[in-house]
């Protein structure tokens, strides 16, 4: 099993350690995944996400190498702004989720999904243009700060002062790329590090009062609550953008042409998708996860739960899933079957809780 | 009345007369984490021994909780729905069901104290 930089680091934490995409890494630390979740929301909780893949490209045509991945007009994002997209495959299903920053003209910078790495470099390599580099940057570490102090905290820690660096927003300082972002909904930073200095960094951020390592559990629990997708669950190769109601990703230029896989996402945009994500809310007491089953009060299926658990937020289950959008909306009461039983829910909008993400500078 | 007795699953199990209470070890309920739901049995279900009988919600993951006696379940403890810290080594408060055996030499082979002890040190 391949491990992060980090990983004596957890295991002195006493975390409780597992497989996630080959990588064996900290589940939980010992104060426990409803501690660490609304540690998280209250105050800031640093995650080891040094098993996502970073990568750059650069040259002339850069820019029209992403244009042809993804559905998203990315020669039109500035410099030093970070954007979410997808890459799509011929069919008009997602290869990966990930973020894309413009470090300059030519040059991008991009964080990729743990268990798609091997997959995403083969095809962003297969497509490669003439002229254009690919880097994967595997001699550095990835730590995020996420909460409503880690702007604060990243003051203390590292002197670096992020107060007019907006949502989406990306800078760099010394060794740093700090871009303000995250899995969470809360406010704070994803830190890219050289590996020979992440546990120090590490250890420096942990020294902070306000700062307690939070696991992979916690991070699950807090997506969920923002209703985020998880790559491999809620989105894969065979989910096209339009049904994961990743839309908006594609902004003005939704109707655009020349990426992979247009023919699908453009029949989706015009027809309607055949199956829609969306929330789902338990109403009755239970726990429903990846693969329960969704009813109509009348016993017709409409869809199932790609993931799902407890919101310690909202003292409820959520989940997400796929449905049937001609048989049921947002605000649908329904039925979820968990091992025979059939709990009472709602189907309901994305985000669950409100983000408190900064707002993007102007 | 007798001893309590232990299953590698971490259940513990105290037989007066005929009938078993069953309940998880607070060795179990640690290692479980934070619990958000616990999922009861119907009060007459029959069940066999290895049965899974409820299953506890934890924010993390769902699981099973198993009957070491075959028999019938005669009662249930709906009280811990809203009480889960009391889902642990507690006689009075944490049992689960209790179950009327059909066959009480099935809890006869159960570890006792100082072997349960012993495989839960094995396993940290």
């Amino acid at each position: 099993m391949k491990i992060t930089p980090l990983h004596d680091s957890h295991i002195a934490l006493k975390a409780k350690m597992a497989e996630f995409a080959g990588y064996d890494m900290p589940i939980q630390y010992e104060n426990g995944v409803m501690a660490e979740h609304n540690w998280t929301r209250e105050k800031c909780g640093i995650f080891d996400v040094s098993h996502m893949g970073q990568i750059t490209v650069q040259g002339a045509d850069a820019a029209a190498l992403w244009e042809k991945l993804t559905p998203s007009a990315i020669s039109k994002l500035g410099s030093g702004v970070a954007k979410y997209t997808v890459l799509t495959n011929a069919e008009g299903g997602m290869v990966d989720d990930l973020i894309i920053t413009r470090l300059s003209d030519d040059k991008f910078f991009a964080v990729i999904n743990a268990g798609c790495k091997d997959k995403d470099i083969g095809w962003i390599q297969q497509n490669l243009p003439d002229g254009v580099k690919f880097d994967h940057l595997d001699d550095r570490s990835l730590l995020a700060i996420q909460g409503p102090l880690a702007e604060q905290v990243l003051r203390d820690v590292l002197k670096i002062d992020a107060t007019n660096l907006g949502y989406m927003r990306y800078m760099e300082s010394g060794e740093f790329f700090i871009s303000r972002l995250g899995y969470t909904g809360e406010d704070g930073f994803e830190i890219s590090v050289p590996n020979k200095n992440a546990a120090v960094v590490w250890a420096q951020f942990l020294a902070h009062p306000d700062v307690r390592p939070i696991g992979l559990a916690a991070r699950d629990s807090l997506r969920l609550e923002m209703g985020y997708p998880l790559y491999g669950h809620d989105i894969n190769a065979d989910t096209s953008p339009v049904e994961a109601d990743l839309v908006w990703i594609m902004g003005k230029d939704k109707h655009r042409s020349g990426y992979i896989g247009e023919k699908t996402v453009k029949k989706h945009l015009e027809d309607g998708a055949p199956r829609m994500r969306v929330g789902v809310k338990l109403t009755n007491r239970g726990v429903a996860r990846e693969g329960a089953e969704i009813f109509l009060q009348n016993g017709q299926k409409i869809g199932d739960l790609t993931s799902g658990g407890f919101s310690p937020t909202l003292n409820a289950s959520i989940g997400q899933g796929y449905i049937d959008p001609k048989l049921g909306k947002v605000g649908d009461e329904v039925l979820v079957r968990v091992r025979g039983r059939d709990i009472a829910a709602v189907i309901a909008s994305l985000p669950f809780v409100p983000p408190k993400t900064k707002r993007s500078s102007k | 009345m007798s001893a309590v007795k232990y299953t590698n699953d971490h259940e513990w199990i105290k037989v007066e007369g005929d009938t078993a209470w069953i309940g998880i070890t607070t060795y179990a309920r640690h290692a479980l984490g934070d619990l958000v739901y616990l999922e009861l049995p119907e009060t007459g279900r029959q069940v066999k021994k290895g049965d899974n009988f409820a299953v506890v919600e934890s924010v993390k993951a769902a699981s099973e909780i198993y009957t070491p006696v075959s028999g019938e379940i005669v009662s249930v403890n709906d009280n811990l729905q809203d009480n889960l810290d009391d889902l642990k080594e507690d006689i009075d408060k944490g049992w689960i069901v209790k179950v009327k055996m059909n066959n009480p030499a099935e809890a006869e082979g159960l570890m006792d104290q100082a072997s349960y002890a012993k495989f839960t040190d094995s396993l940290s």
